[in-house]
């Protein structure tokens, strides 16, 4: 079995990264996600939060707010609505982000108002792992 | 007969006239090259979205609670009609050949006994189509302080559509647009977007995936987004368009141009040496009576 597998990165915009990746770790919105070649495929939902990728060339990380995923065996394609590399984030985009997740939950319908806070609250927790 | 100092005005105004018209035929060029590498950039995501798209309806679609916006309303009576436009004009027959289009089918649509409700994207399609059918306008979306098209774009307008279809507003939801062959040739298109019209794989041989939560929270989370995904690909394409019928546009008006001042100057030259020769006539004539 092949010990790497295509990793694409798209947003709506343009494409962010294609490399050969050995392990892609995804923050899943049930919880985070390893995918590694051979991988089951499976579709997941994402939360907003940090995407690892492990190639070849070393390590880079990026910042997804939500989209999906799909894994099979020999791809990884993730679609973010929006995704930084971690390098590209600072406080000022960080902020702009969080500003938005709330601009949503006061907008939010009661019924989807725990989600918009989940998701306030998954944008705010990305600050602190970032260190910034 | 127009004068001498007439025709000499009229080839400097033609010869004016034919350095816009090259200005503005250079620019299209630059900004059609942009934008079709943004159409270029947007593609794998469309792609990636419609072939997941199209792997979860084949799971879900048949089955009973399939989202409304796969699924339909169940009726077709109440019709959106997205009609995207270019915000300028100077594009040849871009902007006209949308709004033909639109009203043809408004016009099919009406004569069937549906209601029909239209949503302009652009400024110029709004003008043209304001005559006969403005009673049926919802809305109108501006555009034309945008400088590089975005997918909030995109998706500010699916946001208001979605909206709509919630709210019950209509039952399908259609977009006109444009789509980009070449430089010379600019299909108008009328595309189905809501419910969404997704091919579904019946052969039954692509992969079998897994659902992370359900499959049904995933379409619902997707279906959006696929609306939204079609509406900015239409927004690049006709962006692309745009630009294209306007190179070509341009690129007729500085030949055509060129072509009236040959004429122009043909014209001057021969009435210039008409009166010359009338003056020398008259020179002669005048001494032969001595």
């Amino acid at each position: 079995m092949a010990d790497t597998m295509q990793f694409d990165l798209v947003s709506p915009e343009r494409k962010l990264a294609s490399v050969q990746a050995s392990e892609v770790r995804l923050p899943g919105v049930e919880g985070d996600l390893t995918a590694m070649p051979g991988h089951a495929p499976v579709i997941l939902s994402l939360r907003p939060g940090i995407l690892t990728v492990v190639s070849t060339e070393g390590t880079s990380e990026f910042a997804v707010t939500g989209g999906f995923a799909e894994v099979s065996g020999e791809t990884v394609t993730v679609l973010a609505e929006r995704g930084v590399t971690k390098a590209e984030l600072t406080a000022a985009i960080h902020a702009e982000m969080v500003a938005e997740a709330k601009k949503v939950l006061e907008a939010a319908h009661p019924s989807v108002a725990d989600a918009a806070a989940k998701m306030l609250a998954d944008m705010e927790a990305l600050g602190s792992h970032m260190t910034i | 007969m127009p004068s001498l100092k007439d025709l000499k005005n009229r080839i400097t105004s033609v010869k004016n006239t034919r350095k816009i018209t090259k200005a503005m035929q250079m620019v299209a060029a630059a900004k059609l090259r942009r934008a079709q590498e943004s159409a270029e950039a947007a593609r794998p995501y469309a792609e990636k979205m419609s072939a997941v798209l199209s792997s979860l309806a084949t799971a879900v679609g048949s089955t009973e609670g399939a989202p409304r916006l796969l699924a339909g309303t169940g009726s077709d009576t109440v019709q959106l009609l997205v009609v995207m436009t270019g915000e300028r004009g100077l594009c040849g027959g871009f902007n006209a050949n949308i709004a033909k289009l639109a009203r043809t089918r408004a016009n099919e649509l009406l004569a069937e006994g549906k209601t029909v409700k239209i949503l302009t994207v652009g400024k110029k399609g709004r003008d043209a189509l304001r005559r006969d059918l403005g009673q049926y306008f919802i809305g109108h979306v501006d555009l034309s302080e945008v400088k590089k098209l975005t997918y909030a774009n995109a998706q500010e307008i699916a946001d208001d559509i979605l909206g709509r279809f919630d709210a019950g507003e209509f039952d399908v939801a259609t977009i006109f647009y444009s789509v980009f062959e070449s430089v010379i040739s600019q299909k108008p298109t009328a595309q189905q977007i809501v419910p969404a019209e997704i091919e579904t794989d019946a052969s039954g041989t692509s992969t079998v995936y897994d659902y992370e939560p359900g499959d049904q929270e995933i379409l619902a989370a997707l279906l959006p987004r696929g609306v939204a995904t079609a509406i900015f690909a239409a927004l690049l394409e006709n962006n692309a368009s745009f630009n294209g019928a306007q190179m070509s546009a341009m690129d007729n008006a500085t030949r055509n141009a060129g072509e009236m001042i040959d004429k122009l100057t043909v014209e001057y030259n021969r009435s210039r040496q008409a009166a010359i020769t009338k003056e020398l006539i008259e020179i002669i004539s005048g001494a032969e009576a001595l």
